[in-house]
């Protein structure tokens, strides 16, 4: 009754699948050395330079000791504005798209644009927001900036809000609206509340994302090597300032950039943690 | 004209014992599409007040789709179409001009997957009561707990009312969805196969739940199980590919149907 086993067929089955999976485990190593690579670069020339000046004084001139309050502190103005301006309009694009007019041609038309929003160059918002604010208004500014990263913030956040919200089961809204539940309601009470851990997820990798970009800022908030929360004046961030000093010749410069990288870096990675964290939450409850 | 004249072949009025009964929900002419498709073909047929109304038939024959007519649940998905007559209390519910929150906090509905809001068990039917009701604190909790154990809840849920409702059982949030539905203090109440996701023992408590219900509120239920059509309901209607075959009083439906293909569902020849 036993079959009979070619063992020819069987051994180059085993030889294939051997070679596939090698191929696989290199690729994976090839892939991880780079990133580990990079990041105990970062780790190693960052976290020689990190001390408490670093957070309490202003960038120096070269030569000077100093540190990075001012990019520091506005990287956080800005990413906080476009945050403030990014989340309400993504949020309620998402929820038209998925709630309102989920069978409505302008949600695909939306939908597609929004995708390439998604994917669009940073630099061209930058050179976006430049022409119609920057040149307009005749001077760099935080406001600029803020809203460069403003544009960037929305599609992310328009994504994630239409997907959460398109998870949230249809039986659940035939079961609010069974009880007599207005569509709003619906939305704000039962469909928000299921889907807000992902939706928050999405606004934290929003920010993950604007919190590296420097090419929009060039263009627009510029730099300011002095202690301003002007939003009407250039305002300091530490992509800008990681770029400038950088590719500068002196080697305290350099050395404060590599700190700033490493701090973004970790910012950037407790974030991920959090929205991690509120994700696995999503799905246990 | 009185809508209760109406008759067709199909329909086996209750002759002898219609006395008594008034009728919830008539419908009258209805058909159904989606799209081009005509799902229900020319229904017609009484729901009665305080009395269980069991809707069969195989897969697909419209069962579901008549149902959702009922509190216009069809309405919220675009090419969906109702034509004909629904009268709910002779009010026209098919009438463009019918408020839909309004219908649907009369004719509540309780569906196949017990389908919990992501609230606390408390919340779950506090905020039904409220959404329609301006009452203090204490007669919220009061009514709440009235809901529960009308839904033969109160006894398991009492000690964790800030659990989330989704941390019940299968049956225990179908009967915390039933509560929810109560709470709402509709006057008729739809169960869309509201058994076929449970074991065999909560099945058993929301048959009789339904039984208990039935003498504040119309019930229409769909079911796949012939045995409980024939346990929980006092009239039966046979659907088969959107038609309306056979419509009667249970007891006569299963023991003497007047129709071939009623007879061949019920003995299992098909379905």
């Amino acid at each position: 009754m036993a079959v009979e086993v070619s063992s020819a067929l069987y051994n180059t089955r085993r030889r294939r699948n051997m070679v596939a999976v090698g191929l696989a485990f290199g690729a994976t190593g090839f892939g991880l050395l780079w990133l580990v690579f990079i990041l105990a670069e970062l780790l190693w020339k960052g976290f020689s330079g990190l001390s408490l000046e670093v957070f309490t004084q202003m960038t120096p001139p070269p030569g000077g000791s100093g540190g990075l309050l001012n990019p520091i502190a506005g990287s956080i103005l800005m990413t906080v504005l476009a945050v403030m301006i990014g989340t309400p309009l993504g949020i309620l694009a998402g929820t038209y798209m998925a709630e309102y007019g989920r069978y409505d041609r302008l949600t695909t038309v939306v939908r597609f644009i929004n995708d390439i929003l998604l994917s669009a160059p940073s630099i061209v918002i930058g050179l976006f927001i430049y022409e119609i604010m920057v040149a307009q208004m005749g001077h760099f500014s935080g406001w600029a900036g803020a809203i460069s990263l403003a544009v960037i913030v929305i599609p992310v956040v328009v994504r994630t809000t239409e997907d959460m919200l398109t998870l949230v089961p249809d039986t659940l809204r035939e079961a609010a609206a069974s009880i007599g539940l207005p569509r709003s309601l619906m939305i704000q009470k039962v469909a928000y509340k299921a889907a807000r851990a992902g939706m928050v997820t999405g606004v934290l990798l929003a920010v993950a994302r604007i919190s590296g970009e420097t090419a929009p800022l060039l263009f627009t908030a510029l730099n300011n090597q002095f202690w301003s929360l002007d939003m009407n004046a250039p305002v300091s961030s530490l992509p800008v300032v990681i770029f400038q000093f950088a590719l500068s010749p002196y080697h305290d410069w350099q050395q404060l950039a590599w700190t700033g990288a490493l701090i973004i870096t970790m910012a950037v990675l407790a974030l991920s943690i959090i929205a991690r964290v509120l994700a696995s939450k999503r799905k246990t409850s | 004209m009185s809508l209760a004249t109406f008759t067709t072949p199909t329909v086996n009025r209750p002759q002898s014992s219609a006395e008594g009964l008034s009728e919830k929900i008539t419908v009258r002419d209805l058909d159904f599409f989606y799209g081009d498709h005509r799902a229900l073909k020319s229904i017609s047929m009484p729901f009665y007040q305080s009395k269980v109304t069991a809707l069969i038939g195989p897969s697909g024959c419209g069962k579901s789709t008549f149902l959702r007519i009922l509190n216009r649940m069809y309405d919220l998905y675009p090419n969906q179409r109702a034509a004909g007559h629904v009268r709910l209390d002779n009010e026209d519910i098919l009438a463009p001009s019918q408020d839909l929150n309004l219908l649907r906090a009369k004719v509540g509905m309780v569906f196949q997957k017990p389908t919990p809001f992501p609230m606390t068990i408390y919340e779950n039917i506090a905020f039904g009561i409220r959404l329609y009701e301006k009452l203090p604190k204490s007669e919220i909790d009061d009514r709440v707990k009235h809901c529960l154990q009308r839904a033969a809840l109160w006894e398991e849920v009492k000690d964790k009312m800030n659990a989330n409702g989704l941390s019940l059982s299968g049956g225990q949030q179908q009967r915390l969805c039933i509560a929810r539905t109560v709470a709402v203090r509709p006057e008729v109440i739809l169960f869309d196969e509201p058994c076929s996701a449970l074991d065999p023992i909560s099945t058993a408590k929301i048959e009789e739940l339904i039984d208990e219900l039935k003498e504040d509120y119309t019930i229409a239920i769909v079911t796949h199980n012939m045995q409980q059509a024939a346990r929980v309901s006092d009239f039966t209607a046979f659907m088969y590919l959107g038609e309306l075959v056979e419509y009667g009083e249970t007891t006569q439906i299963f023991t003497s149907p007047s129709d071939r293909r009623t007879q061949d569902y019920i003995t299992g020849r098909f379905g």
